[in-house]
């Protein structure tokens, strides 16, 4: 038995305050939004380790802030999808736009479809696994976590990237500053592998992935550049 | 911030609801414009030039002129026969109190400091038909609430234009574009943009041709939708600064500032729906 919100009736306050009013042990475990209709900030901040379920298009920052929830976006959805998540698990269906998982520390983002420009923007730890393909300056300044691509990058991939790994298995148009590709050794095909499967990519080898990630060069101040200031 | 929004239909069926759509539409996106708005509709050729005026006394000044007028609140579309055009452009220059706030054989133009809804209303929007339209609610950043400084904005005969976002180049290309022959309104920097396409189009440049050279020249941040005559096209900048969404079906293309934009269109559910890329020119022609 599931529960039910209309957003053709009830607004997004009412279906996030019925969300974040739930106990941790609740056994109200499935929610169904109905009518979404682009709206921004469905599901955003729900801890309780419930999955909800949307039927069709979501707007911005849908299930920013997840503490825990799985939240399914069974269409598209707009700018900053699962935006600072801390963990649990967001999946989008169809393609995501720009900054999708901007700044997320944890849990694990999921687009079937492909992810526009700024995809992990500034990540710190969270996973994001992408079926398709990623617009340019994806994983900028991230931090740590990674991002799967099954498809391709966009330009400057990793652009100003502190640390991250980076797994892209089709063309990169360009790498960032300081963004280089490394060696893919077993140790990361074998998480790599548990990635892709915990995304629901079983069928996909993690060997025909390339790895990407920090040169560690702008680290520290370099004197050489100092007639750049 | 601004929310754009076009139309452009290929199913003839349908024309008679364009500005019911367009209004939905502009209502939707007040939440990212609520200071002005403004839109263009294609309507039917009737074998004149629609000049659309705005200013005081338009029923008096039409009826000077024995003119056709079709009054709309603050503005007045006049239906000037090919013959008279000279005469009537020489009597509107002469009327401190009437700007002209465009003109075409299909094109009219309406804009009005409001709320999107309200602006639609006093227009009566929702009751315009046409092949194809555009409209913008804007939260101004860069120049005053005015009239004069909402959207669309147009140069040249049955172009016209709406703009998300700002230029940082518009006053070194107004100063080039004005040595070409046009004249400018406004310090906007969409004027300076519509100014640019109309002349891209008058050198010979299709509507596709002179996007693609704005990429070179147009610098700054911008999400286009431009009208013409038989054309509608939508252009981002290459970082892709300002949103966009676009829904296509057999009857109908649609853009809107965000999705929400387009939830009530007839058939959205089965539409192809998708995220325009970066600096590549999306375009529609209709025979003429």
């Amino acid at each position: 038995m599931s529960d039910q919100i209309d957003l053709a009736v009830a607004t997004t306050r009412d279906l996030n305050g019925a969300l974040h009013g739930l106990p941790p042990d609740t056994n109200r475990t499935l929610w169904r939004v109905l009518n979404p209709r682009g709206q921004h900030a469905l599901a955003v901040g729900v801890d309780a380790p419930i999955r909800v379920e949307i039927a069709g298009h979501a707007g911005y920052y849908c299930a920013g802030m997840n503490g825990g929830a799985t939240v399914v976006v069974e269409g598209n959805a707009g700018n900053g999808v699962a935006e600072n998540m801390m963990a649990g698990r967001v999946e989008v269906r169809g393609d995501a736009s720009a900054a999708a998982g901007a700044t997320a520390h944890g849990g694990l983002l999921v687009i079937h479809g492909n992810a526009s420009a700024r995809c992990g923007i500034s990540m710190k730890g969270v996973d994001i696994v992408v079926g398709g393909s990623v617009g340019h300056m994806s994983a900028f300044m991230a931090q740590a976590g990674t991002l799967t691509v099954l498809g391709d990058a966009g330009d400057s991939l990793g652009d100003s990237i502190y640390e991250a790994q980076l797994f892209v298995r089709g063309s990169v148009a360009s790498l960032g500053a300081d963004c280089v590709e490394k060696e893919m050794r077993d140790t990361h095909r074998t998480a790599l592998a548990a990635r892709l499967q915990a995304a629901g990519f079983d069928g996909v080898d993690a060997g025909s992935f390339r790895r990407y990630g920090s040169a560690r060069r702008l680290y520290h101040f370099h004197v050489d550049n100092a007639g750049n200031y | 911030m601004c929310g754009i929004v076009g139309l452009f239909l290929k199913h003839p069926g349908l024309e008679h609801e364009l500005g019911g759509h367009l209004a939905a539409m502009l209502a939707t996106m007040r939440d990212r414009g609520p200071d002005s708005a403004g839109f263009a509709v294609f309507g039917r050729d009737d074998g004149t030039v629609k000049i659309t005026v705005r200013g005081p006394g338009l029923s008096a000044l039409a009826a000077r002129l024995e003119l056709d007028a079709d009054l709309r609140d603050t503005h007045a579309v006049l239906h000037v026969p090919a013959s008279r055009m000279e005469e009537v452009r020489t009597a509107l220059a002469s009327d401190p109190a009437v700007t002209i706030v465009g003109e075409g054989q299909r094109m009219e133009l309406y804009k009005e400091v409001g709320l999107p809804a309200d602006v639609a209303a006093r227009f009566g929007l929702s009751a315009m038909a046409g092949t194809h339209g555009i409209g913008h609610t804007r939260m101004a950043t860069e120049s005053a609430v005015t009239t004069n400084g909402a959207h669309p904005y147009t140069t040249g005969p049955d172009q016209c234009l709406v703009h998300n976002g700002s230029l940082s180049n518009h006053n070194a290309l107004r100063r080039r574009l004005v040595r070409e022959g046009y004249a400018f309104e406004t310090e906007n920097d969409t004027e300076v943009a519509a100014a640019y396409l109309s002349w891209r189009m008058r050198e010979g440049d299709t509507l596709e041709g002179a996007l693609h050279a704005g990429l070179k020249d147009l610098d700054g941040f911008y999400t286009f939708v431009v009208g013409t005559r038989t054309g509608f096209a939508v252009l981002r900048d290459p970082v892709c600064c300002k949103p966009a969404v676009m829904a296509e079906t057999a009857q109908w293309v649609a853009f809107g500032s965000e999705y929400r934009a387009l939830v009530n269109l007839p058939g959205i559910a089965d539409a192809r729906v998708w995220e325009p890329e970066p600096a590549r020119v999306y375009a529609w022609e209709r025979a003429a």
